[in-house]
């Protein structure tokens, strides 16, 4: 019988560090996905995990077993991914002009529901990714968990640590901020 | 197209192509032997505990004193010392019985 997160976090602390392997072997493909939708190079995703669980083992001591394991590391991997966007902030900054017309004529075309091939896929997440460059880590951060993960605002404040007004407050900003850009692409793409 | 129906489409296109959770080969053996190496410490981590440290006493301390000062009994006023002070200063030649 496999040993429990309880068990394994259990021997963590009482200085065996092998018990932690597991615990990184279990969880990594979750990290893994949540970093990528912040970032974009394949190095930065490598390192934003390692920190994840870097911080992980070394903050192990405050996670009270009250809720999973799961709960605490998706913690603090979203707090990691906001440093990280926040770091970044002025290397993603592109200019609008950055936007091929036809990365928008690829949303006239793409059918969301049945991706043709591997490569449209990535085209998609491409210009997903271009138009999320453009907004900032806050508003970034909000629209990713509750519009693309569909997580409630409630959830949101857990994650991130925010309030809940303040999220709703910080929700309702990347909104606007979002119609914006679009806006700007949008008369690019027209002009 | 408008923003909003611009919007609904970008994030029906995130949702409908979700990132990968791919794992790189061992990539838990390369955070487990990156555990083993003992970790650079941060000086401003250390200087944080430091503070952290340090405030207890300090607090302490300044109770102590508090309570010390409250304690002692109070001196005349000072001014009133200081009037008395400065007229003997100034009299001094005047006082003295010899001349």
């Amino acid at each position: 019988m496999e040993p429990s997160d309880a068990d394994l976090i259990a021997a963590v602390l009482k200085g065996d560090t092998a018990s932690f392997e597991p615990l990184v072997a279990k969880y990594q493909p979750r990290v893994f996905a949540t970093a990528r939708r912040y970032a974009r190079r394949e190095s930065e995703v490598e390192d934003i995990v390692q920190e994840v669980f870097i911080k992980a083992f070394q903050k192990l001591g405050s996670f009270r077993g009250e809720a999973p394991f799961e709960h605490w590391l998706m913690r603090l991997a979203v707090r990691t991914c906001y440093d990280f966007l926040r770091e970044h902030q002025r290397n993603r900054e592109t200019a609008f002009t950055d936007f091929a017309t036809e990365d928008t004529s690829w949303l006239d075309r793409y059918n969301t529901a049945s991706p043709e091939s591997a490569e449209a896929a990535k085209h998609a997440r491409e210009l997903v990714e271009q138009v999320m460059a453009q907004l900032t880590p806050d508003a970034r951060l909000i629209l990713t968990l509750l519009e693309i993960e569909d997580r409630s605002v409630k959830e949101i404040a857990a994650l991130t640590g925010w309030s809940t007004p303040l999220v709703k407050v910080r929700a309702f900003r990347a909104r606007a901020q979002m119609r914006k850009v679009l806006e700007k692409m949008l008369r690019q793409k027209n002009m | 197209m408008n923003p909003t129906e611009l919007h609904n489409k970008i994030v029906a296109l995130a949702k409908a192509n979700p990132p990968s959770a791919r794992v790189p080969y061992a990539f838990e053996k390369r955070i487990m032997a990156r555990l083993a190496v003992p970790l650079p410490a941060d000086s401003l981590v250390l200087w944080g505990r430091a503070l952290w440290r340090a405030a207890a006493p300090c607090v302490g301390l300044m109770l102590a004193l508090a309570i010390l000062a409250a304690a002692l009994p109070r001196e005349a006023d000072p001014a009133e010392n200081l009037s008395q002070d400065l007229e003997n200063t100034v009299f001094f030649a005047v006082n003295q019985p010899g001349d």
